[in-house]
C-alpha cells in the first residue's frame, strides 16, 4: 500500500500524543504563529493562502483566501471569525478527531485567520453532541490564553483575538453557515436568504468568515511551510492539498484516512480502508457524505478531487465516503437518508419541509410493499420541485439519495412495486371514496 | 431560581457576547443541567435575564432536539438510527436495548433510569453502531457491550467503556498499517 505524508494527523498519530500545549509546542506548534504576528501583514496571509488553493473541507469547497478577500476592506467596526464544528453531515467524522486529539492545531489556525481577516473575537460553533470536545477546547484555550497566544496582546505583538466556544443543540441545519449565525445569535436556526453574504452581513450583521474545522487546521502548516509547498500537494491547480477523508460501511477497516486529494476512490476503499469487509463485492458508494449522490463500482477510478467526483455527477462534500456491499437494498437506503433529511429540515421553505415529508411517505409506502407503479414519476416529479427552490443547499440534498438511486438501481423499486402488486396488497379504491 | 445559584456563571456566560441573545443556547443547557430537562419557569426566568420575551425563548428553545422539554430518565439512550449506523447493525441495537428494559423508542422504565431515543447522525459513522447516553458516546456496539453498559449505568452511574478522545483507527494500528 502507497503511504502519504500525514499533515493535519502527523502529530496525534505519534503514540501517546494528547494534544497538550507542551506536546504541541514540542511539535513545532504555534511557530506559524510567532513567524506571521505583527511580521506579515494581514493581505499577505490572505494572498499566500489564495495561492496555496486552499478550499473549504465542509462541503462547497470555495477557496478560502477568497471567501476572506470578499471582506470590505475599509470597514471600521468589529468582524468575526467563526469555526464550522458542527459536522452534522452523515458519514463525516473527521473533526471531531481533529478537536479532541490536536485541539491547538485548530487554535492556532483560527489565531491565523483572525490575524487575516481583522478579527478579535471569534467563536468555536461545535454540534451539542461534541460534549467531550467543547470541554478539551476549553482546555485548551485556557492553556493557549496562559501562554499568551490568546487574548489581549498576543505574544506582545498589539494584537488581540479571544476565541470562545458556543455548542449547538442538535440541529443538521446550523452546518449551513448563515443558520450556524443564527444560531449563534441564539434563535431558531433558520438559513439566511443570501446576498447579503455573511463576508458583509454576517454574525450581529458584522463582517464574518464562516470556515470548517479542517480548512482552518491547514493554515498553521500553509504558514510554516509555504503556499508553493501546499499548492504542489493533491490535484492542483483546483484541489490541493491532504483531505482526510471518512470512510464507512461495509469496509475491512472504516475510518479516517488522510491523503492527497486525487487518489482514486478504488485506492482509498481498497487500500487505505482494507477493501471489503467480507467476500461480499461492493455495491455503491456515497463520495461526500448523505448530500451527495451515489455513486457505482463503474465509479471507482474517479479522482477523490472536486471536479472529478462532480463530474462524476455526485460531489467531494464533505469528505464522507460511505460504501455498501452487495445485498444492500438501495431503496431502503435512500429511505433511511430521507427520513434523516425529513426529520431535519428546518421547515423554513415549503417545497422543503412539504415535500421531505411527501418523500417519506412514499417511500415508506415503497418499502413497505404497498408501492404503485405511478409512484416513481411521483417521486422524481417532487424532487425537481424541491430542488433549486429552497433558500439554501438542503433542497438540492435531499433529493440526491432518492434521484440517484432511481437512476442506478430503478429496477429495485420496480422489483418492489412488482412484488407489492403480486402479493395483492394494493386494492381498487372503494367507489365514491374520498381523499 | 437560576440567578441566585449560578449568577457568577451567569455573568461569565453573558461576558462572551456582545448581545444578549447569544447566551440563549447557553442558559437553556444550564437550566437542562439542573433539572434534566427545561422547565416553563426556568425559560420565563432566562427571558428575563436576556431582556426577550417568553415566547422568544420558546421558539428557539423548541427547535433543538438536545433540550428536553419534558423529563427523561437519569440515562438517556440515544442511538443513531441514520444510514452509516444501520448498515453496521444500529437496528439491532434498538431491539436489543428495547427488550433489555422492556421499552419502546421514545419510553422510560418504570424506575425512571433509562429513556430510550432514536436518533439522527452523530458524527460517529466509522465506529458504529453507537449510541450516546447523557454526555458520553459509546462506539462499535455488540450486544455483550450493551449488557455491560446497561449493568454498569444501573451500578455504579458511568461505565468504563465510553470512548473519546476520539481516533480511528487508533494511533498504533494507524501505524502498522501505514
Amino acid at each position: 500500500m502507497k503511504t502519504y505524508e500525514p499533515i493535519l494527523l502527523k502529530n496525534m498519530i505519534q503514540p501517546g500524543y494528547a494534544g497538550s500545549l507542551p506536546e504541541y509546542e514540542r511539535a513545532g506548534g504555534y511557530q506559524a504563529l510567532r513567524k506571521v504576528l505583527g511580521k506579515v501583514t494581514p493581505a499577505e496571509v490572505t494572498a499566500v493562502v489564495m495561492k496555496s488553493g486552499l478550499r473549504g473541507r465542509g462541503g462547497a469547497g470555495f477557496p478560502t483566501g477568497v471567501k476572506w478577500g470578499f471582506l470590505p476592506k475599509d470597514y471600521q467596526g468589529p468582524r468575526y471569525l467563526c469555526c464550522n464544528a458542527d459536522e452534522s453531515e452523515p458519514g463525516t467524522f473527521k473533526d471531531r478527531q481533529l478537536i479532541e486529539r490536536d485541539p491547538h492545531q485548530l487554535l492556532e489556525g483560527m489565531l491565523l485567520a483572525c490575524y487575516a481577516i481583522g478579527a478579535a473575537s471569534s467563536y468555536i460553533y461545535i454540534r451539542g453532541e461534541f460534549v467531550l470536545g467543547a470541554k478539551i477546547l476549553e482546555a485548551a484555550i485556557k492553556e493557549a490564553r496562559a501562554a499568551g497566544y490568546v487574548g489581549k496582546n498576543i505574544l506582545g505583538t498589539g494584537v488581540s483575538i479571544d476565541i470562545w466556544v458556543h455548542r449547538g443543540a442538535g440541529a443538521y441545519i446550523c452546518g449551513e453557515e448563515t443558520a450556524l449565525l443564527e444560531s449563534l445569535e441564539g434563535k431558531r436556526g433558520l438559513p439566511r436568504v443570501k446576498p447579503p453574504f455573511p463576508a458583509t452581513h454576517g454574525l450581529y450583521n458584522k463582517p464574518t468568515v464562516v470556515n470548517n474545522v479542517e480548512t482552518l487546521a491547514n493554515l498553521p502548516h500553509i504558514m510554516n511551510r509555504g503556499a508553493e509547498w501546499f499548492a504542489s500537494i493533491g490535484s492542483p491547480p483546483k484541489s490541493t492539498g491532504t483531505r482526510v477523508f471518512c470512510v464507512s460501511g461495509h469496509v475491512a477497516r472504516p475510518g479516517n484516512y488522510e491523503v492527497p486529494m486525487g487518489i482514486t476512490f478504488r485506492e482509498l476503499i481498497y487500500e487505505q480502508a482494507g477493501g471489503m469487509r467480507s467476500d461480499k463485492k461492493l455495491k455503491a458508494f456515497i463520495p461526500g457524505g448523505a448530500s451527495a449522490p451515489f455513486l457505482t463500482p463503474d465509479h471507482l477510478d474517479v479522482k477523490l478531487d472536486f471536479e472529478s467526483v462532480a463530474l462524476a455527477g455526485s460531489m467531494l462534500g464533505s469528505g464522507g465516503v460511505t460504501v455498501m456491499e452487495e445485498g444492500t437494498d438501495m431503496v431502503w437506503a435512500a429511505l433511511r437518508l430521507m427520513e434523516f433529511f425529513y426529520h431535519e429540515s428546518c421547515g423554513k421553505c415549503s417545497p422543503c419541509r412539504e415535500g421531505s415529508s411527501w418523500l417519506v411517505q412514499i417511500m415508506r409506502r415503497i418499502v413497505n410493499k404497498r408501492g404503485r407503479m405511478e409512484d416513481l414519476e411521483t417521486l422524481t416529479d417532487l424532487c425537481k420541485n424541491i430542488a433549486g427552490r429552497t433558500v439554501c443547499a438542503f433542497g438540492d440534498a435531499e433529493v440526491s439519495p432518492i434521484l440517484s438511486t432511481l437512476k442506478h438501481w430503478r429496477h429495485e423499486y420496480v422489483t418492489m412495486i412488482h412484488a407489492a402488486e403480486a402479493a395483492n396488497l394494493i386494492r381498487p379504491e372503494p367507489a365514491g371514496a374520498k381523499h | 431560581m437560576l440567578k441566585e445559584k449560578y449568577q457568577a456563571e451567569i455573568d461569565e456566560i453573558l461576558s462572551r457576547y456582545p448581545v444578549k441573545r447569544s447566551a440563549l443556547l447557553p442558559l437553556l443547557y444550564l437550566a437542562q443541567r439542573e433539572e434534566g430537562y427545561v422547565t416553563e419557569a426556568a425559560m420565563q426566568e432566562i427571558a428575563g435575564i436576556l431582556k426577550l420575551t417568553p415566547p422568544q425563548v420558546y421558539e428557539t428553545a423548541t427547535f433543538y432536539t438536545m433540550l428536553n422539554l419534558k423529563p427523561v430518565g437519569r440515562f438517556h439512550l440515544q442511538v443513531c438510527k441514520s444510514l452509516m449506523c444501520a448498515l453496521v447493525g444500529s437496528d439491532t441495537v434498538i431491539g436489543w436495548i428495547g427488550t433489555k428494559l422492556g421499552i419502546k423508542p421514545g419510553e422510560t422504565t418504570q424506575d425512571k433510569l433509562f429513556t430510550l431515543s432514536i436518533v439522527e447522525c452523530l458524527a460517529a459513522c466509522g465506529t458504529g453502531p453507537m449510541m450516546q447516553v447523557n454526555d458520553d458516546y459509546y462506539e462499535r456496539l455488540t450486544e455483550e457491550k450493551l449488557d455491560r453498559i446497561l449493568a454498569d449505568l444501573r451500578q455504579t452511574g458511568t461505565c468504563s467503556l465510553k470512548t473519546g478522545p476520539f481516533m480511528w483507527p487508533e494511533p498504533a494500528a494507524a501505524k502498522s498499517g501505514a
